[in-house]
């Protein structure tokens, strides 16, 4: 079943045109990437889902609820969570408050309660921990909970990132380059996790990423884009091997030499 | 003919806040730090020439004065640059801006101990003599400073769009970090805005003062003169004439024609509503942050 | 150095971390408690300014230190708690509930004009809070009727449960309302601390982006910062007014705005203590100066004060941007970690200015 799906979406920066004519949608439950080379417009794609951009043609909707009718804000409050391409944490906060800042959707209690920390604003506040620390927990932040962000180490920061869009509980999770920037083994760790969230917690990711051994691994299918329109989509290896994916990687000459190499990975 | 004389001396007071804004804007350009100390600067360099010039102090002739004025402004802009301001180098915005604000009160205080809280008159021969345009009456100085003015906007403007200088300073503000890569030596060049702040607060400063009574709470038409660069759209500099023109233009319309004690509201109101509905002045130069 | 072994979030959650924390803060509570028996009626009233300054101070740290957004308008909202305070004691309204309606009705009236306010950032949200100071000096006198215009106002006689608080009369009454004011507003602002929109604030101050990424309304959440910040600038305003006896225009002048925030950056920006170490400063600074000068044999020198206190604050903006607070807690790890304190543990990072200006 389809969770979110993009129909005929154009986005024009001025005379622009980043995303053009573009359809996708992503199931239920699965992992989903988006490749192609830089500029091709994915992130575009990302900010538009979380309505900072507003497309000029086309809907986006999740869940059969039209996402163009929302704010920025309203967008996770349905379950939609993700993370930034040049890493966007509070800086003067620890990992901690990070994370519970992703709480704020489950936000129940009133301001005069928190004022007074009265009524509800105790057990509320244990139940954000509780969840909290169960992100900690999956992603092993014990380490670092009460650190603060600004002198935490590139890697670390990407994790707290994904925390913090866990923390979130959301159903569908967008990961903007998760791996980029990582070492081999972090993005071994980075592989682990995200089949995890797939399978123990039935979030459906839908992720931007370069790294393409990454993404043969642990997505089921890909959408290849270049200059915001679709090249083509499938499954990885059937996108890997897409004449047209080469070309816009590697140009023209290149498609000859892979038909011999033919059998083996791109 | 009223409406005339009105709008004549707006306008040679609006170039007053014109320049001081003008020297904002170029900070602001440069260095993309807010100065709120250059009001107190163009008080500085009033006091300077006073110093300079009247005969209870050192008693120079003001044509002889005015380049060691500008000279000395100039070189108080860069140690200020040297001392202190380099230190904020990477800072934020706002950081800054309170530094200025700080900077302001103790500039305040050092113009005090030197030339005493009393005002005083500049010796300057533009007091000498109007101008009669049929029944419109200009001072010698109102045109002094609508002339000066002006030039100035075309050079400094004319400063940034074609010389290399004004290039990098314009540069450095942008990017610190890509402006070292292309070899701009970004510190160098932030000292020699400052030092060219100055002058033109100096210049401001002895226009000024030429046109009335001076004392240390003159700087506080730094605030005015923000306000009109607010308007014209910070970080422009014909922007900024503009911005203070139509302040300087308003105040004596305001108190002409409205009940007294809201006249002063004028000013104020229209950077208020201009902040309202134009969030960026008259040329809008922000977009939002990518991500 | 002391560990804390967490067993549960209530740790995290309750105001001390631990009994040695509860029994210092005790231990200062009761010293404060017992301040009118230790020290002159002079100093005592010196006292009570400084918690004066430190609940408006509060006030102001919710909006810079916690959401990152720079008033230097705060003197009008204080104005507006002052004048809000002494026009509903006209109306026949008992003090306590007078002085709690006009820190309300200042916070709503601050939240809505924060509205318009909103899209502005850094600069020209402190222009516009500027001009709101300038502005709020000139109506005072233009609504005479209300304020007492240029003449001011007279403070009217104060009574609480029956015990009159005059200066003059009974200092300590007085020192105790300040003391009391000042720690019901700390206990609110630490409550925020630990509650969804505490953090919101802080996510707002550090990216708006990410913030509205997580479901934060960034406009909601910047009135609600500002409407509180003004609701206890208010409170702080209406004491400050009270405590002169007679206020008018010129109490809250827009430099007492400008103050205010300097005095925040001295104490340290983003922490409670911050506000009242900051308040120290600022109230003692300029008995501290007459002093100096008297010693020093020399007449009193005009605008000192303002001169050496912006000295101070450009000292501390250059070399302790985190404030007396950031200090002590510098030294406070130093002495925790001795021997084993590195000298560039604290170093800032180098940055690079950054804008995303066009031209």
């Amino acid at each position: 079943m389809s969770l979110l799906t993009l129909e005929n979406v154009t986005l024009k920066f001025g005379g622009v045109t980043a995303v053009n004519n573009l359809s996708m949608s992503v199931n239920e439950g699965e992992v989903f990437a988006l490749v192609g080379p830089n500029g091709a417009g994915k992130s575009t794609v990302f900010n538009m889902i979380s309505r900072f951009y507003t497309p000029v043609r086309g809907s986006i909707t999740f869940d059969g609820q039209d996402l163009l009718k929302l704010r920025p804000h309203e967008v996770p409050k349905l379950g939609i969570a993700r993370t930034f391409q040049n890493i966007e944490l509070f800086e003067r906060a620890t990992v901690l408050q990070n994370l519970l800042v992703g709480r704020h959707r489950h936000r129940k209690t009133t301001l005069v309660e928190e004022l007074f920390f009265a009524g509800r604003a105790r057990a509320e506040e244990r139940a954000h921990r509780h969840a909290v620390e169960e992100v900690i927990d999956f992603l092993d932040l014990q380490p670092y909970r009460d650190k603060m962000i600004a002198g935490l180490p590139y890697g670390v920061r990407k994790v707290v990132e994904l925390a913090r869009a866990l923390a979130t509980k959301p159903r569908l999770l967008l990961l903007d380059e998760p791996a980029s920037g990582l070492s081999v083994e972090e993005t071994q760790d980075m592989r682990w996790w995200i089949d995890d969230i797939r399978r123990q917690m039935g979030i459906t990711v839908l992720m931007v990423e370069h790294d393409m051994g990454l993404v043969g691994k642990v997505c089921d299918r890909v959408l290849a884009l270049a200059d915001g329109a679709e090249l083509a989509h499938g499954t990885p290896a059937e996108v890997q091997s897409h004449p047209a994916v080469i070309e816009a990687y590697l140009g023209t000459a290149a498609i000859s030499k892979t038909a011999n190499a033919k059998g083996e990975r791109v | 003919m009223e409406i005339l004389q009105l709008l004549l001396s707006g306008l040679a007071n609006g170039c007053v806040y014109g320049l001081v804004a003008l020297g904002f804007v170029l900070i602001y350009k440069a260095t993309e730090a807010v100065n709120f100390a250059q009001g107190d600067f163009m008080m500085l360099g009033a006091f300077v020439m006073v110093g300079l010039v009247n005969p209870q102090f050192m008693g120079l002739n003001f044509w002889l004065a005015v380049p060691i004025a500008l000279i000395i402004m100039a070189v108080l802009g860069y140690l200020l640059d040297l001392t202190v301001l380099r230190f904020m180098f990477g800072q934020s915005q706002t950081a800054v801006v309170i530094l200025t604000i700080a900077l302001g009160f103790v500039i305040r205080f050092i113009a005090g101990l030197i030339w005493g809280h009393e005002p005083l008159n500049l010796h300057s021969p533009l007091r000498l003599g109007d101008v009669r345009l049929g029944d419109v009456v200009l001072s010698m100085a109102d045109i002094a400073v609508i002339v000066v003015t002006l030039l100035m906007t075309v050079l400094l403007w004319q400063f940034f769009q074609r010389t290399k200088l004004g290039l990098a300073m314009q540069a450095a503000s942008q990017n610190q970090m890509a402006a070292y890569y292309m070899g701009i030596p970004v510190k160098r060049v932030q000292g020699a805005v400052w030092a060219l702040a100055g002058a033109v607060a100096c210049v401001a400063g002895i226009l000024y003062a030429s046109k009335g009574t001076l004392d240390i709470s003159s700087g506080f038409i730094g605030i005015k003169a923000f306000a009109a660069a607010v308007i014209g759209g910070f970080g422009s500099l014909p922007g900024a004439l503009m911005g203070g023109l139509i302040v300087g233009v308003i105040e004596p319309f305001a108190a002409r024609f409205l009940p007294s004690g809201y006249s002063q509201l004028a000013a104020y109101s229209l950077l208020i509503l201009v902040l309202i509905f134009r969030p960026h002045g008259l040329f809008a130069q922000v977009r939002t942050k990518k991500v | 150095m002391r560990f804390h072994f967490k067993t549960s979030y209530d740790q995290d959650i309750r105001l001390f971390p631990d009994g040695w924390t509860f029994s210092l803060y005790a231990a200062l509570l009761v010293l404060m408690l017992v301040m009118p028996w230790l020290i002159s009626d002079f100093y005592l009233g010196e006292m009570t300014n400084v918690l004066i300054w430190a609940v408006a101070g509060l006030g102001l740290m919710l909006l810079t230190g916690q959401t990152g957004q720079v008033s230097l308008g705060h003197s009008a909202f204080m104005a507006l708690g002052c004048y809000l305070c002494v026009n509903f004691i006209e109306m026949g309204l008992p003090f306590l509930a007078a002085f709690l309606l006009a820190g309300v009705v200042t916070g709503i009236i601050g939240g809505i004009i924060a509205i318009p306010a909103l899209r502005l950032h850094g600069v020209y949200l402190a222009i516009f809070t500027l001009a709101l100071a300038i502005l709020a000096d000139d109506m005072i006198v233009i609504l005479e009727p209300w304020t007492g215009g240029v003449n001011g106002y007279f403070a009217p006689e104060i009574w609480i449960f029956g015990v009159e608080v005059n200066r003059w009369v009974n200092p300590s009454a007085w020192y105790y309302l300040a003391l009391g004011t000042s720690i019901f507003v700390a206990l609110l602002y630490r409550n925020l601390l630990r509650s969804p929109l505490g953090r919101a604030f802080a996510a707002v101050r550090d990216s708006e982006i990410s913030a509205q990424a997580m479901g934060v309304d960034v406009a909601r959440t910047k009135t609600l910062a500002f409407g509180l910040s003004c609701a206890f600038a208010g409170l702080g305003g209406a004491l400050m007014g009270l405590f002169a006896g007679a206020f008018n225009n010129e109490t809250f002048n827009f430099l007492i705005a400008i103050q205010l925030l300097m005095m925040i950056i001295i104490g340290g920006l983003g922490f409670i203590h911050g506000a009242f170490l900051g308040a120290i400063v600022i109230a003692f600074l300029p008995q501290f100066l007459s002093i100096l000068t008297d010693q020093m044999g020399s007449s009193s020198i005009p605008g000192l004060e303002v001169g050496v206190f912006g000295m101070i604050l450009i000292a501390f903006i250059l070399f302790e941007p985190m404030g007396l607070y950031g200090r002590w807690l510098k030294i406070r790890t130093w002495l925790e970690l001795f021997p084993f304190a590195r000298r560039d543990m604290f170093r800032r990072q180098k940055t690079y200015l950054k804008t995303e200006r066009l031209r």
